[in-house]
């Protein structure tokens, strides 16, 4: 399923975008590739969703390389705030009309580079960064405190500033400081041939490991004009699904954790457990990694392997319906999640934000069904989608999800045929570009390719999630108490890694 | 409250009881790859598909030098798969090292005209330190083990992991792996650590929270590199943005390969670091 490219000058993009956004289109991501040597330009791309259209259409605008000026529509869709100062702070392309145009992906103690220029070079060796990283907008007033939490957490989570102000147990302002996991990783794509770029895809974020995989081989099938067959794509869905599953109970048993409900999460983590060693039977890593490539799958399974992962799963089915009964007719855990952490349906829609938590507040969206991929179009799905917004509606998201993965798993293995598991690719044509996405367990995974020659990428653009959805913690938080922070943080689960890059 | 309790006796008993017994891991589980290298034909096939180049190749005129680093694996199949003669995947995976250099295994063959390996020259596998310095290196280490080795607190840093490793070392405090049955615990706060347990390339924007981290942690204290990244920088390397390794930081005790490292082999390289257990070695 291609995407639409649409070109525009600079000067026509404001009156482009509010024509597509009256039309009914959102915008959801916004990113630019340097060309400056080839054409002596860069091009920003504005990537908009129609409605009842599986095409993706990117508006592409050239930025002459004289006059690094390119518009941001960050004021008119907060959805794209930080995406606008990514492009500013990567591509040193000034983002005009932005109305907070701080840095926001390179740190303040970075000195005046620009990564994703050609002329940056991977290896530049910066000098020891020194001085203030962030500086947090004061919070005043009588009685107003702050609380830094940071970049390393309590638990065993990944890395990022916070601060809180406080009065007395309200939060009344939350400020983020991220990117402290930044590797360099689209850059990265770059130097790396196309087969071993799969594993820097699996590597972007590691509980999605599958899905930013799977997104990452579906561009270079595009870009190939390639079609995987039948049995690769119903494969495929069952891994994609699998993933989610561990992903989500995980996450239920977390959420219980965080009000002190710890024997649920003894229970649930035993269900991710029990799900990570089928992903090993499977795939031969825990995280299956290794076995999505461009063509389909690196393994084909034994029908033993099929009829295993049917046991495993009639076991987990019957074994989540436990867990859930004991957590539902908990009175004081509902009393802890229901009506904590509200994320507004119109704030959630103005933000932009994405998947499960996108759905808890009233946006009825699924890459799944909007845009299908693999065998998801074999499959009429039905999108949970509720509007009170509360870390419970996250939570229930996530457990109708779960029922709604295994019932897909079973429908996929039901209409398993023999066949291949992989084709051949052709050689990849160069300059070639393609989007593809997917419903990561978080939400919408965007990769965005252009090809070079002799197997390579001249650019991978990645989109996880999380980018979308941090802006949404900070709207969820404000009024709920600092005890709560943690149970609402766990309810959205964002990837650092992801959103770092 | 019946209900509760019900469940859990209905659940039983799920814990393992790795290391007293033996882990049961699937047939599929990809561990450490093992190489032929006394039958070693040629080593571009496998060189030319690692995605990380944990197998590299140096020529000069008749010989090439090969080197094989555990500490940059993967553990992804694709030499295996492009060179099925030479290369085997095995399930080992208590990889775990005091030493960095005992992750590397280099060999010197004679190729000849058409690059073909037709002599295995020179094979050197590990590294065995000078005898007065492993004397007291051990004397050192017994002194940490005899503080440490009863129960264990380890503070967690994640400086730049891309969470794989993080999934993993949740696992850790599952019922299965349940690690607070060997007296080890994970703390809040590197204050309260013994053992700092690091994960990922170790990001330029990370650096200095995690040498922040070390001078918190009392003494004696050990520190743990966790996966191919914590190890190298692994698929990332060492870029712009990230520093390669944990031990460019800071002085590493021992080093856990795997990407990410399975429950099992976290649980064997954190007891090797407080001397529980005994060091395994690459495939032979």
């Amino acid at each position: 399923m291609k995407e639409i490219y649409l070109d525009a000058a600079a000067s026509e993009v404001r009156a482009v975008a509010a024509g597509l956004l009256a039309s009914g289109c959102r915008l959801t991501a916004t990113f630019a590739e340097d060309r400056t040597a080839m054409e002596a330009c860069f091009y920003v791309y504005y990537v908009f969703e129609q409605p009842g259209d599986p095409r993706y259409l990117l508006v592409r605008t050239p930025v002459a390389a004289s006059r690094p000026v390119f518009p941001s529509l960050a004021a008119e869709i907060p959805a794209v705030n930080w995406q606008d100062r990514e492009i500013q702070d990567w591509f040193g392309l000034t983002a005009e009309g932005h109305p907070n145009p701080r840095r926001v992906a390179l740190h303040d103690n970075w000195p005046d580079v620009h990564p994703l220029r050609k002329t940056f070079s991977m290896d530049t060796v910066l000098p020891p960064l020194e001085g203030e990283r962030h500086l947090f907008r004061p919070t005043l007033g009588e009685g107003v405190f702050q609380i830094p939490v940071g970049p390393i957490h309590a638990g065993i989570i990944e890395p990022g500033h916070f601060n809180f102000a406080v009065a007395g147990e309200p939060i009344l302002y939350l400020q983020l400081r991220m990117f402290y996991v930044h590797k360099g990783i689209e850059k990265r794509f770059e130097q790396l041939s196309v087969n071993r770029a799969v594993y820097l895809a699996e590597s972007i974020s590691g509980d999605s490991s599958f899905s930013h995989g799977a997104a990452f081989c579906q561009a270079i099938e595009q870009a190939a004009d390639a079609e995987i067959p039948e049995r690769a794509k119903r494969m495929r869905t069952i891994l994609l699904e699998l993933e989610r599953i561990y992903n989500h109970v995980a996450d239920i048993g977390a959420i219980a954790t965080d009000v002190g409900f710890v024997i649920a999460n003894a229970h649930a983590s035993r269900l991710r457990e029990m799900i990570l060693c089928e992903n090993e039977e499977l795939t031969g890593s825990r995280l299956l990694r290794g076995m999505v490539c461009p063509g389909g799958l690196r393994r084909d399974w034994q029908w033993d392997q099929v009829e295993h992962l049917s046991a495993v799963l009639r076991k987990f089915e019957r074994e989540f319906s436990d867990l859930m009964r004991i957590i539902e007719t908990s009175d004081s855990t509902r009393d802890r999640l229901e009506r904590t952490g509200i994320l507004h349906p119109e704030k959630a829609r103005d933000l932009g934000i994405v998947g499960v938590a996108g759905r808890a507040s009233g946006v009825n969206r699924d890459v799944r069904r909007d845009h299908p991929y693999a065998a998801y179009d074999s499959i009429a799905l039905q999108v949970p989608v509720y509007q009170e917004g509360d870390v419970l509606r996250r939570l229930q998201v996530r457990v109708d999800e779960v029922r709604q993965s295994l019932g897909l798993i079973r429908s996929m293995i039901a209409g398993l045929q023999p066949g291949n598991a992989r084709v051949a690719l052709p050689p990849l044509p160069p300059d070639r570009c393609a989007l593809a996405a997917v419903e990561g367990w978080r939400g919408e995974i965007l990769h965005w390719i252009r090809t070079g020659p002799e197997n390579r990428l001249e650019r991978c653009k990645i989109k996880d999630p999380s980018l979308n959805n941090w802006p949404a913690l900070v709207e969820a938080v404000q009024g709920n108490i600092v005890p709560d922070f943690p149970v609402i943080n766990k309810s959205f689960n964002l990837s650092y890694s992801g959103t770092d890059r | 409250m019946f209900k509760i309790l019900r469940k859990s006796a209905q659940t039983g008993l799920v814990t393992i009881r790795y290391p007293e017994a033996p882990a049961q891991v699937s047939k599929q589980f990809r561990g450490a790859p093992r190489f032929d290298f006394a039958n070693w034909r040629d080593a571009r096939l496998a060189a030319g598909v690692c995605p990380t180049e944990a197998i590299s190749i140096r020529e000069a005129g008749d010989t090439r030098q090969v080197a094989v680093d555990y500490g940059l694996c993967i553990y992804c199949g694709e030499c295996a798969a492009a060179d099925p003669a030479a290369v085997q995947m095995t399930q080992q995976f208590e990889l775990a090292a005091a030493d960095r250099r005992n992750l590397v295994v280099t060999a010197e063959y004679a190729v000849d005209q058409e690059g073909v390996q037709c002599e295995l020259r020179r094979m050197h596998q590990g590294y065995r330190p000078e005898e007065a310095n492993e004397k007291l290196a051990r004397k050192v280490r017994d002194r940490i083990h005899r503080v440490l080795g009863r129960s264990l607190a380890i503070r967690e840093v994640d400086a730049g992991s891309c969470n794989g490793c993080e999934v993993e070392i949740t696992a850790l405090n599952n019922p299965v792996y349940d690690i607070e049955r060997l007296g080890i615990h994970f703390v809040a706060s590197p204050r309260h650590a013994d053992m700092l347990l690091v994960t990922g390339p170790v990001t330029r924007n990370m650096e200095l929270a995690l040498v922040k981290a070390y001078r918190a942690t009392p003494d004696p204290k050990v520190v743990v590199a966790v996966g191919a990244c914590g190890i190298s920088g692994g698929i990332f390397g060492r870029n712009y943005a990230t520093l390669g390794g944990v031990d460019q930081v800071l002085p590493v005790d021992v080093f856990i390969p795997g990407c990410p490292p399975r429950p099992h082999a976290l649980l064997h390289g954190i007891l090797l670091a407080v001397g529980q257990i005994e060091q395994k070695g690459t495939p032979q």
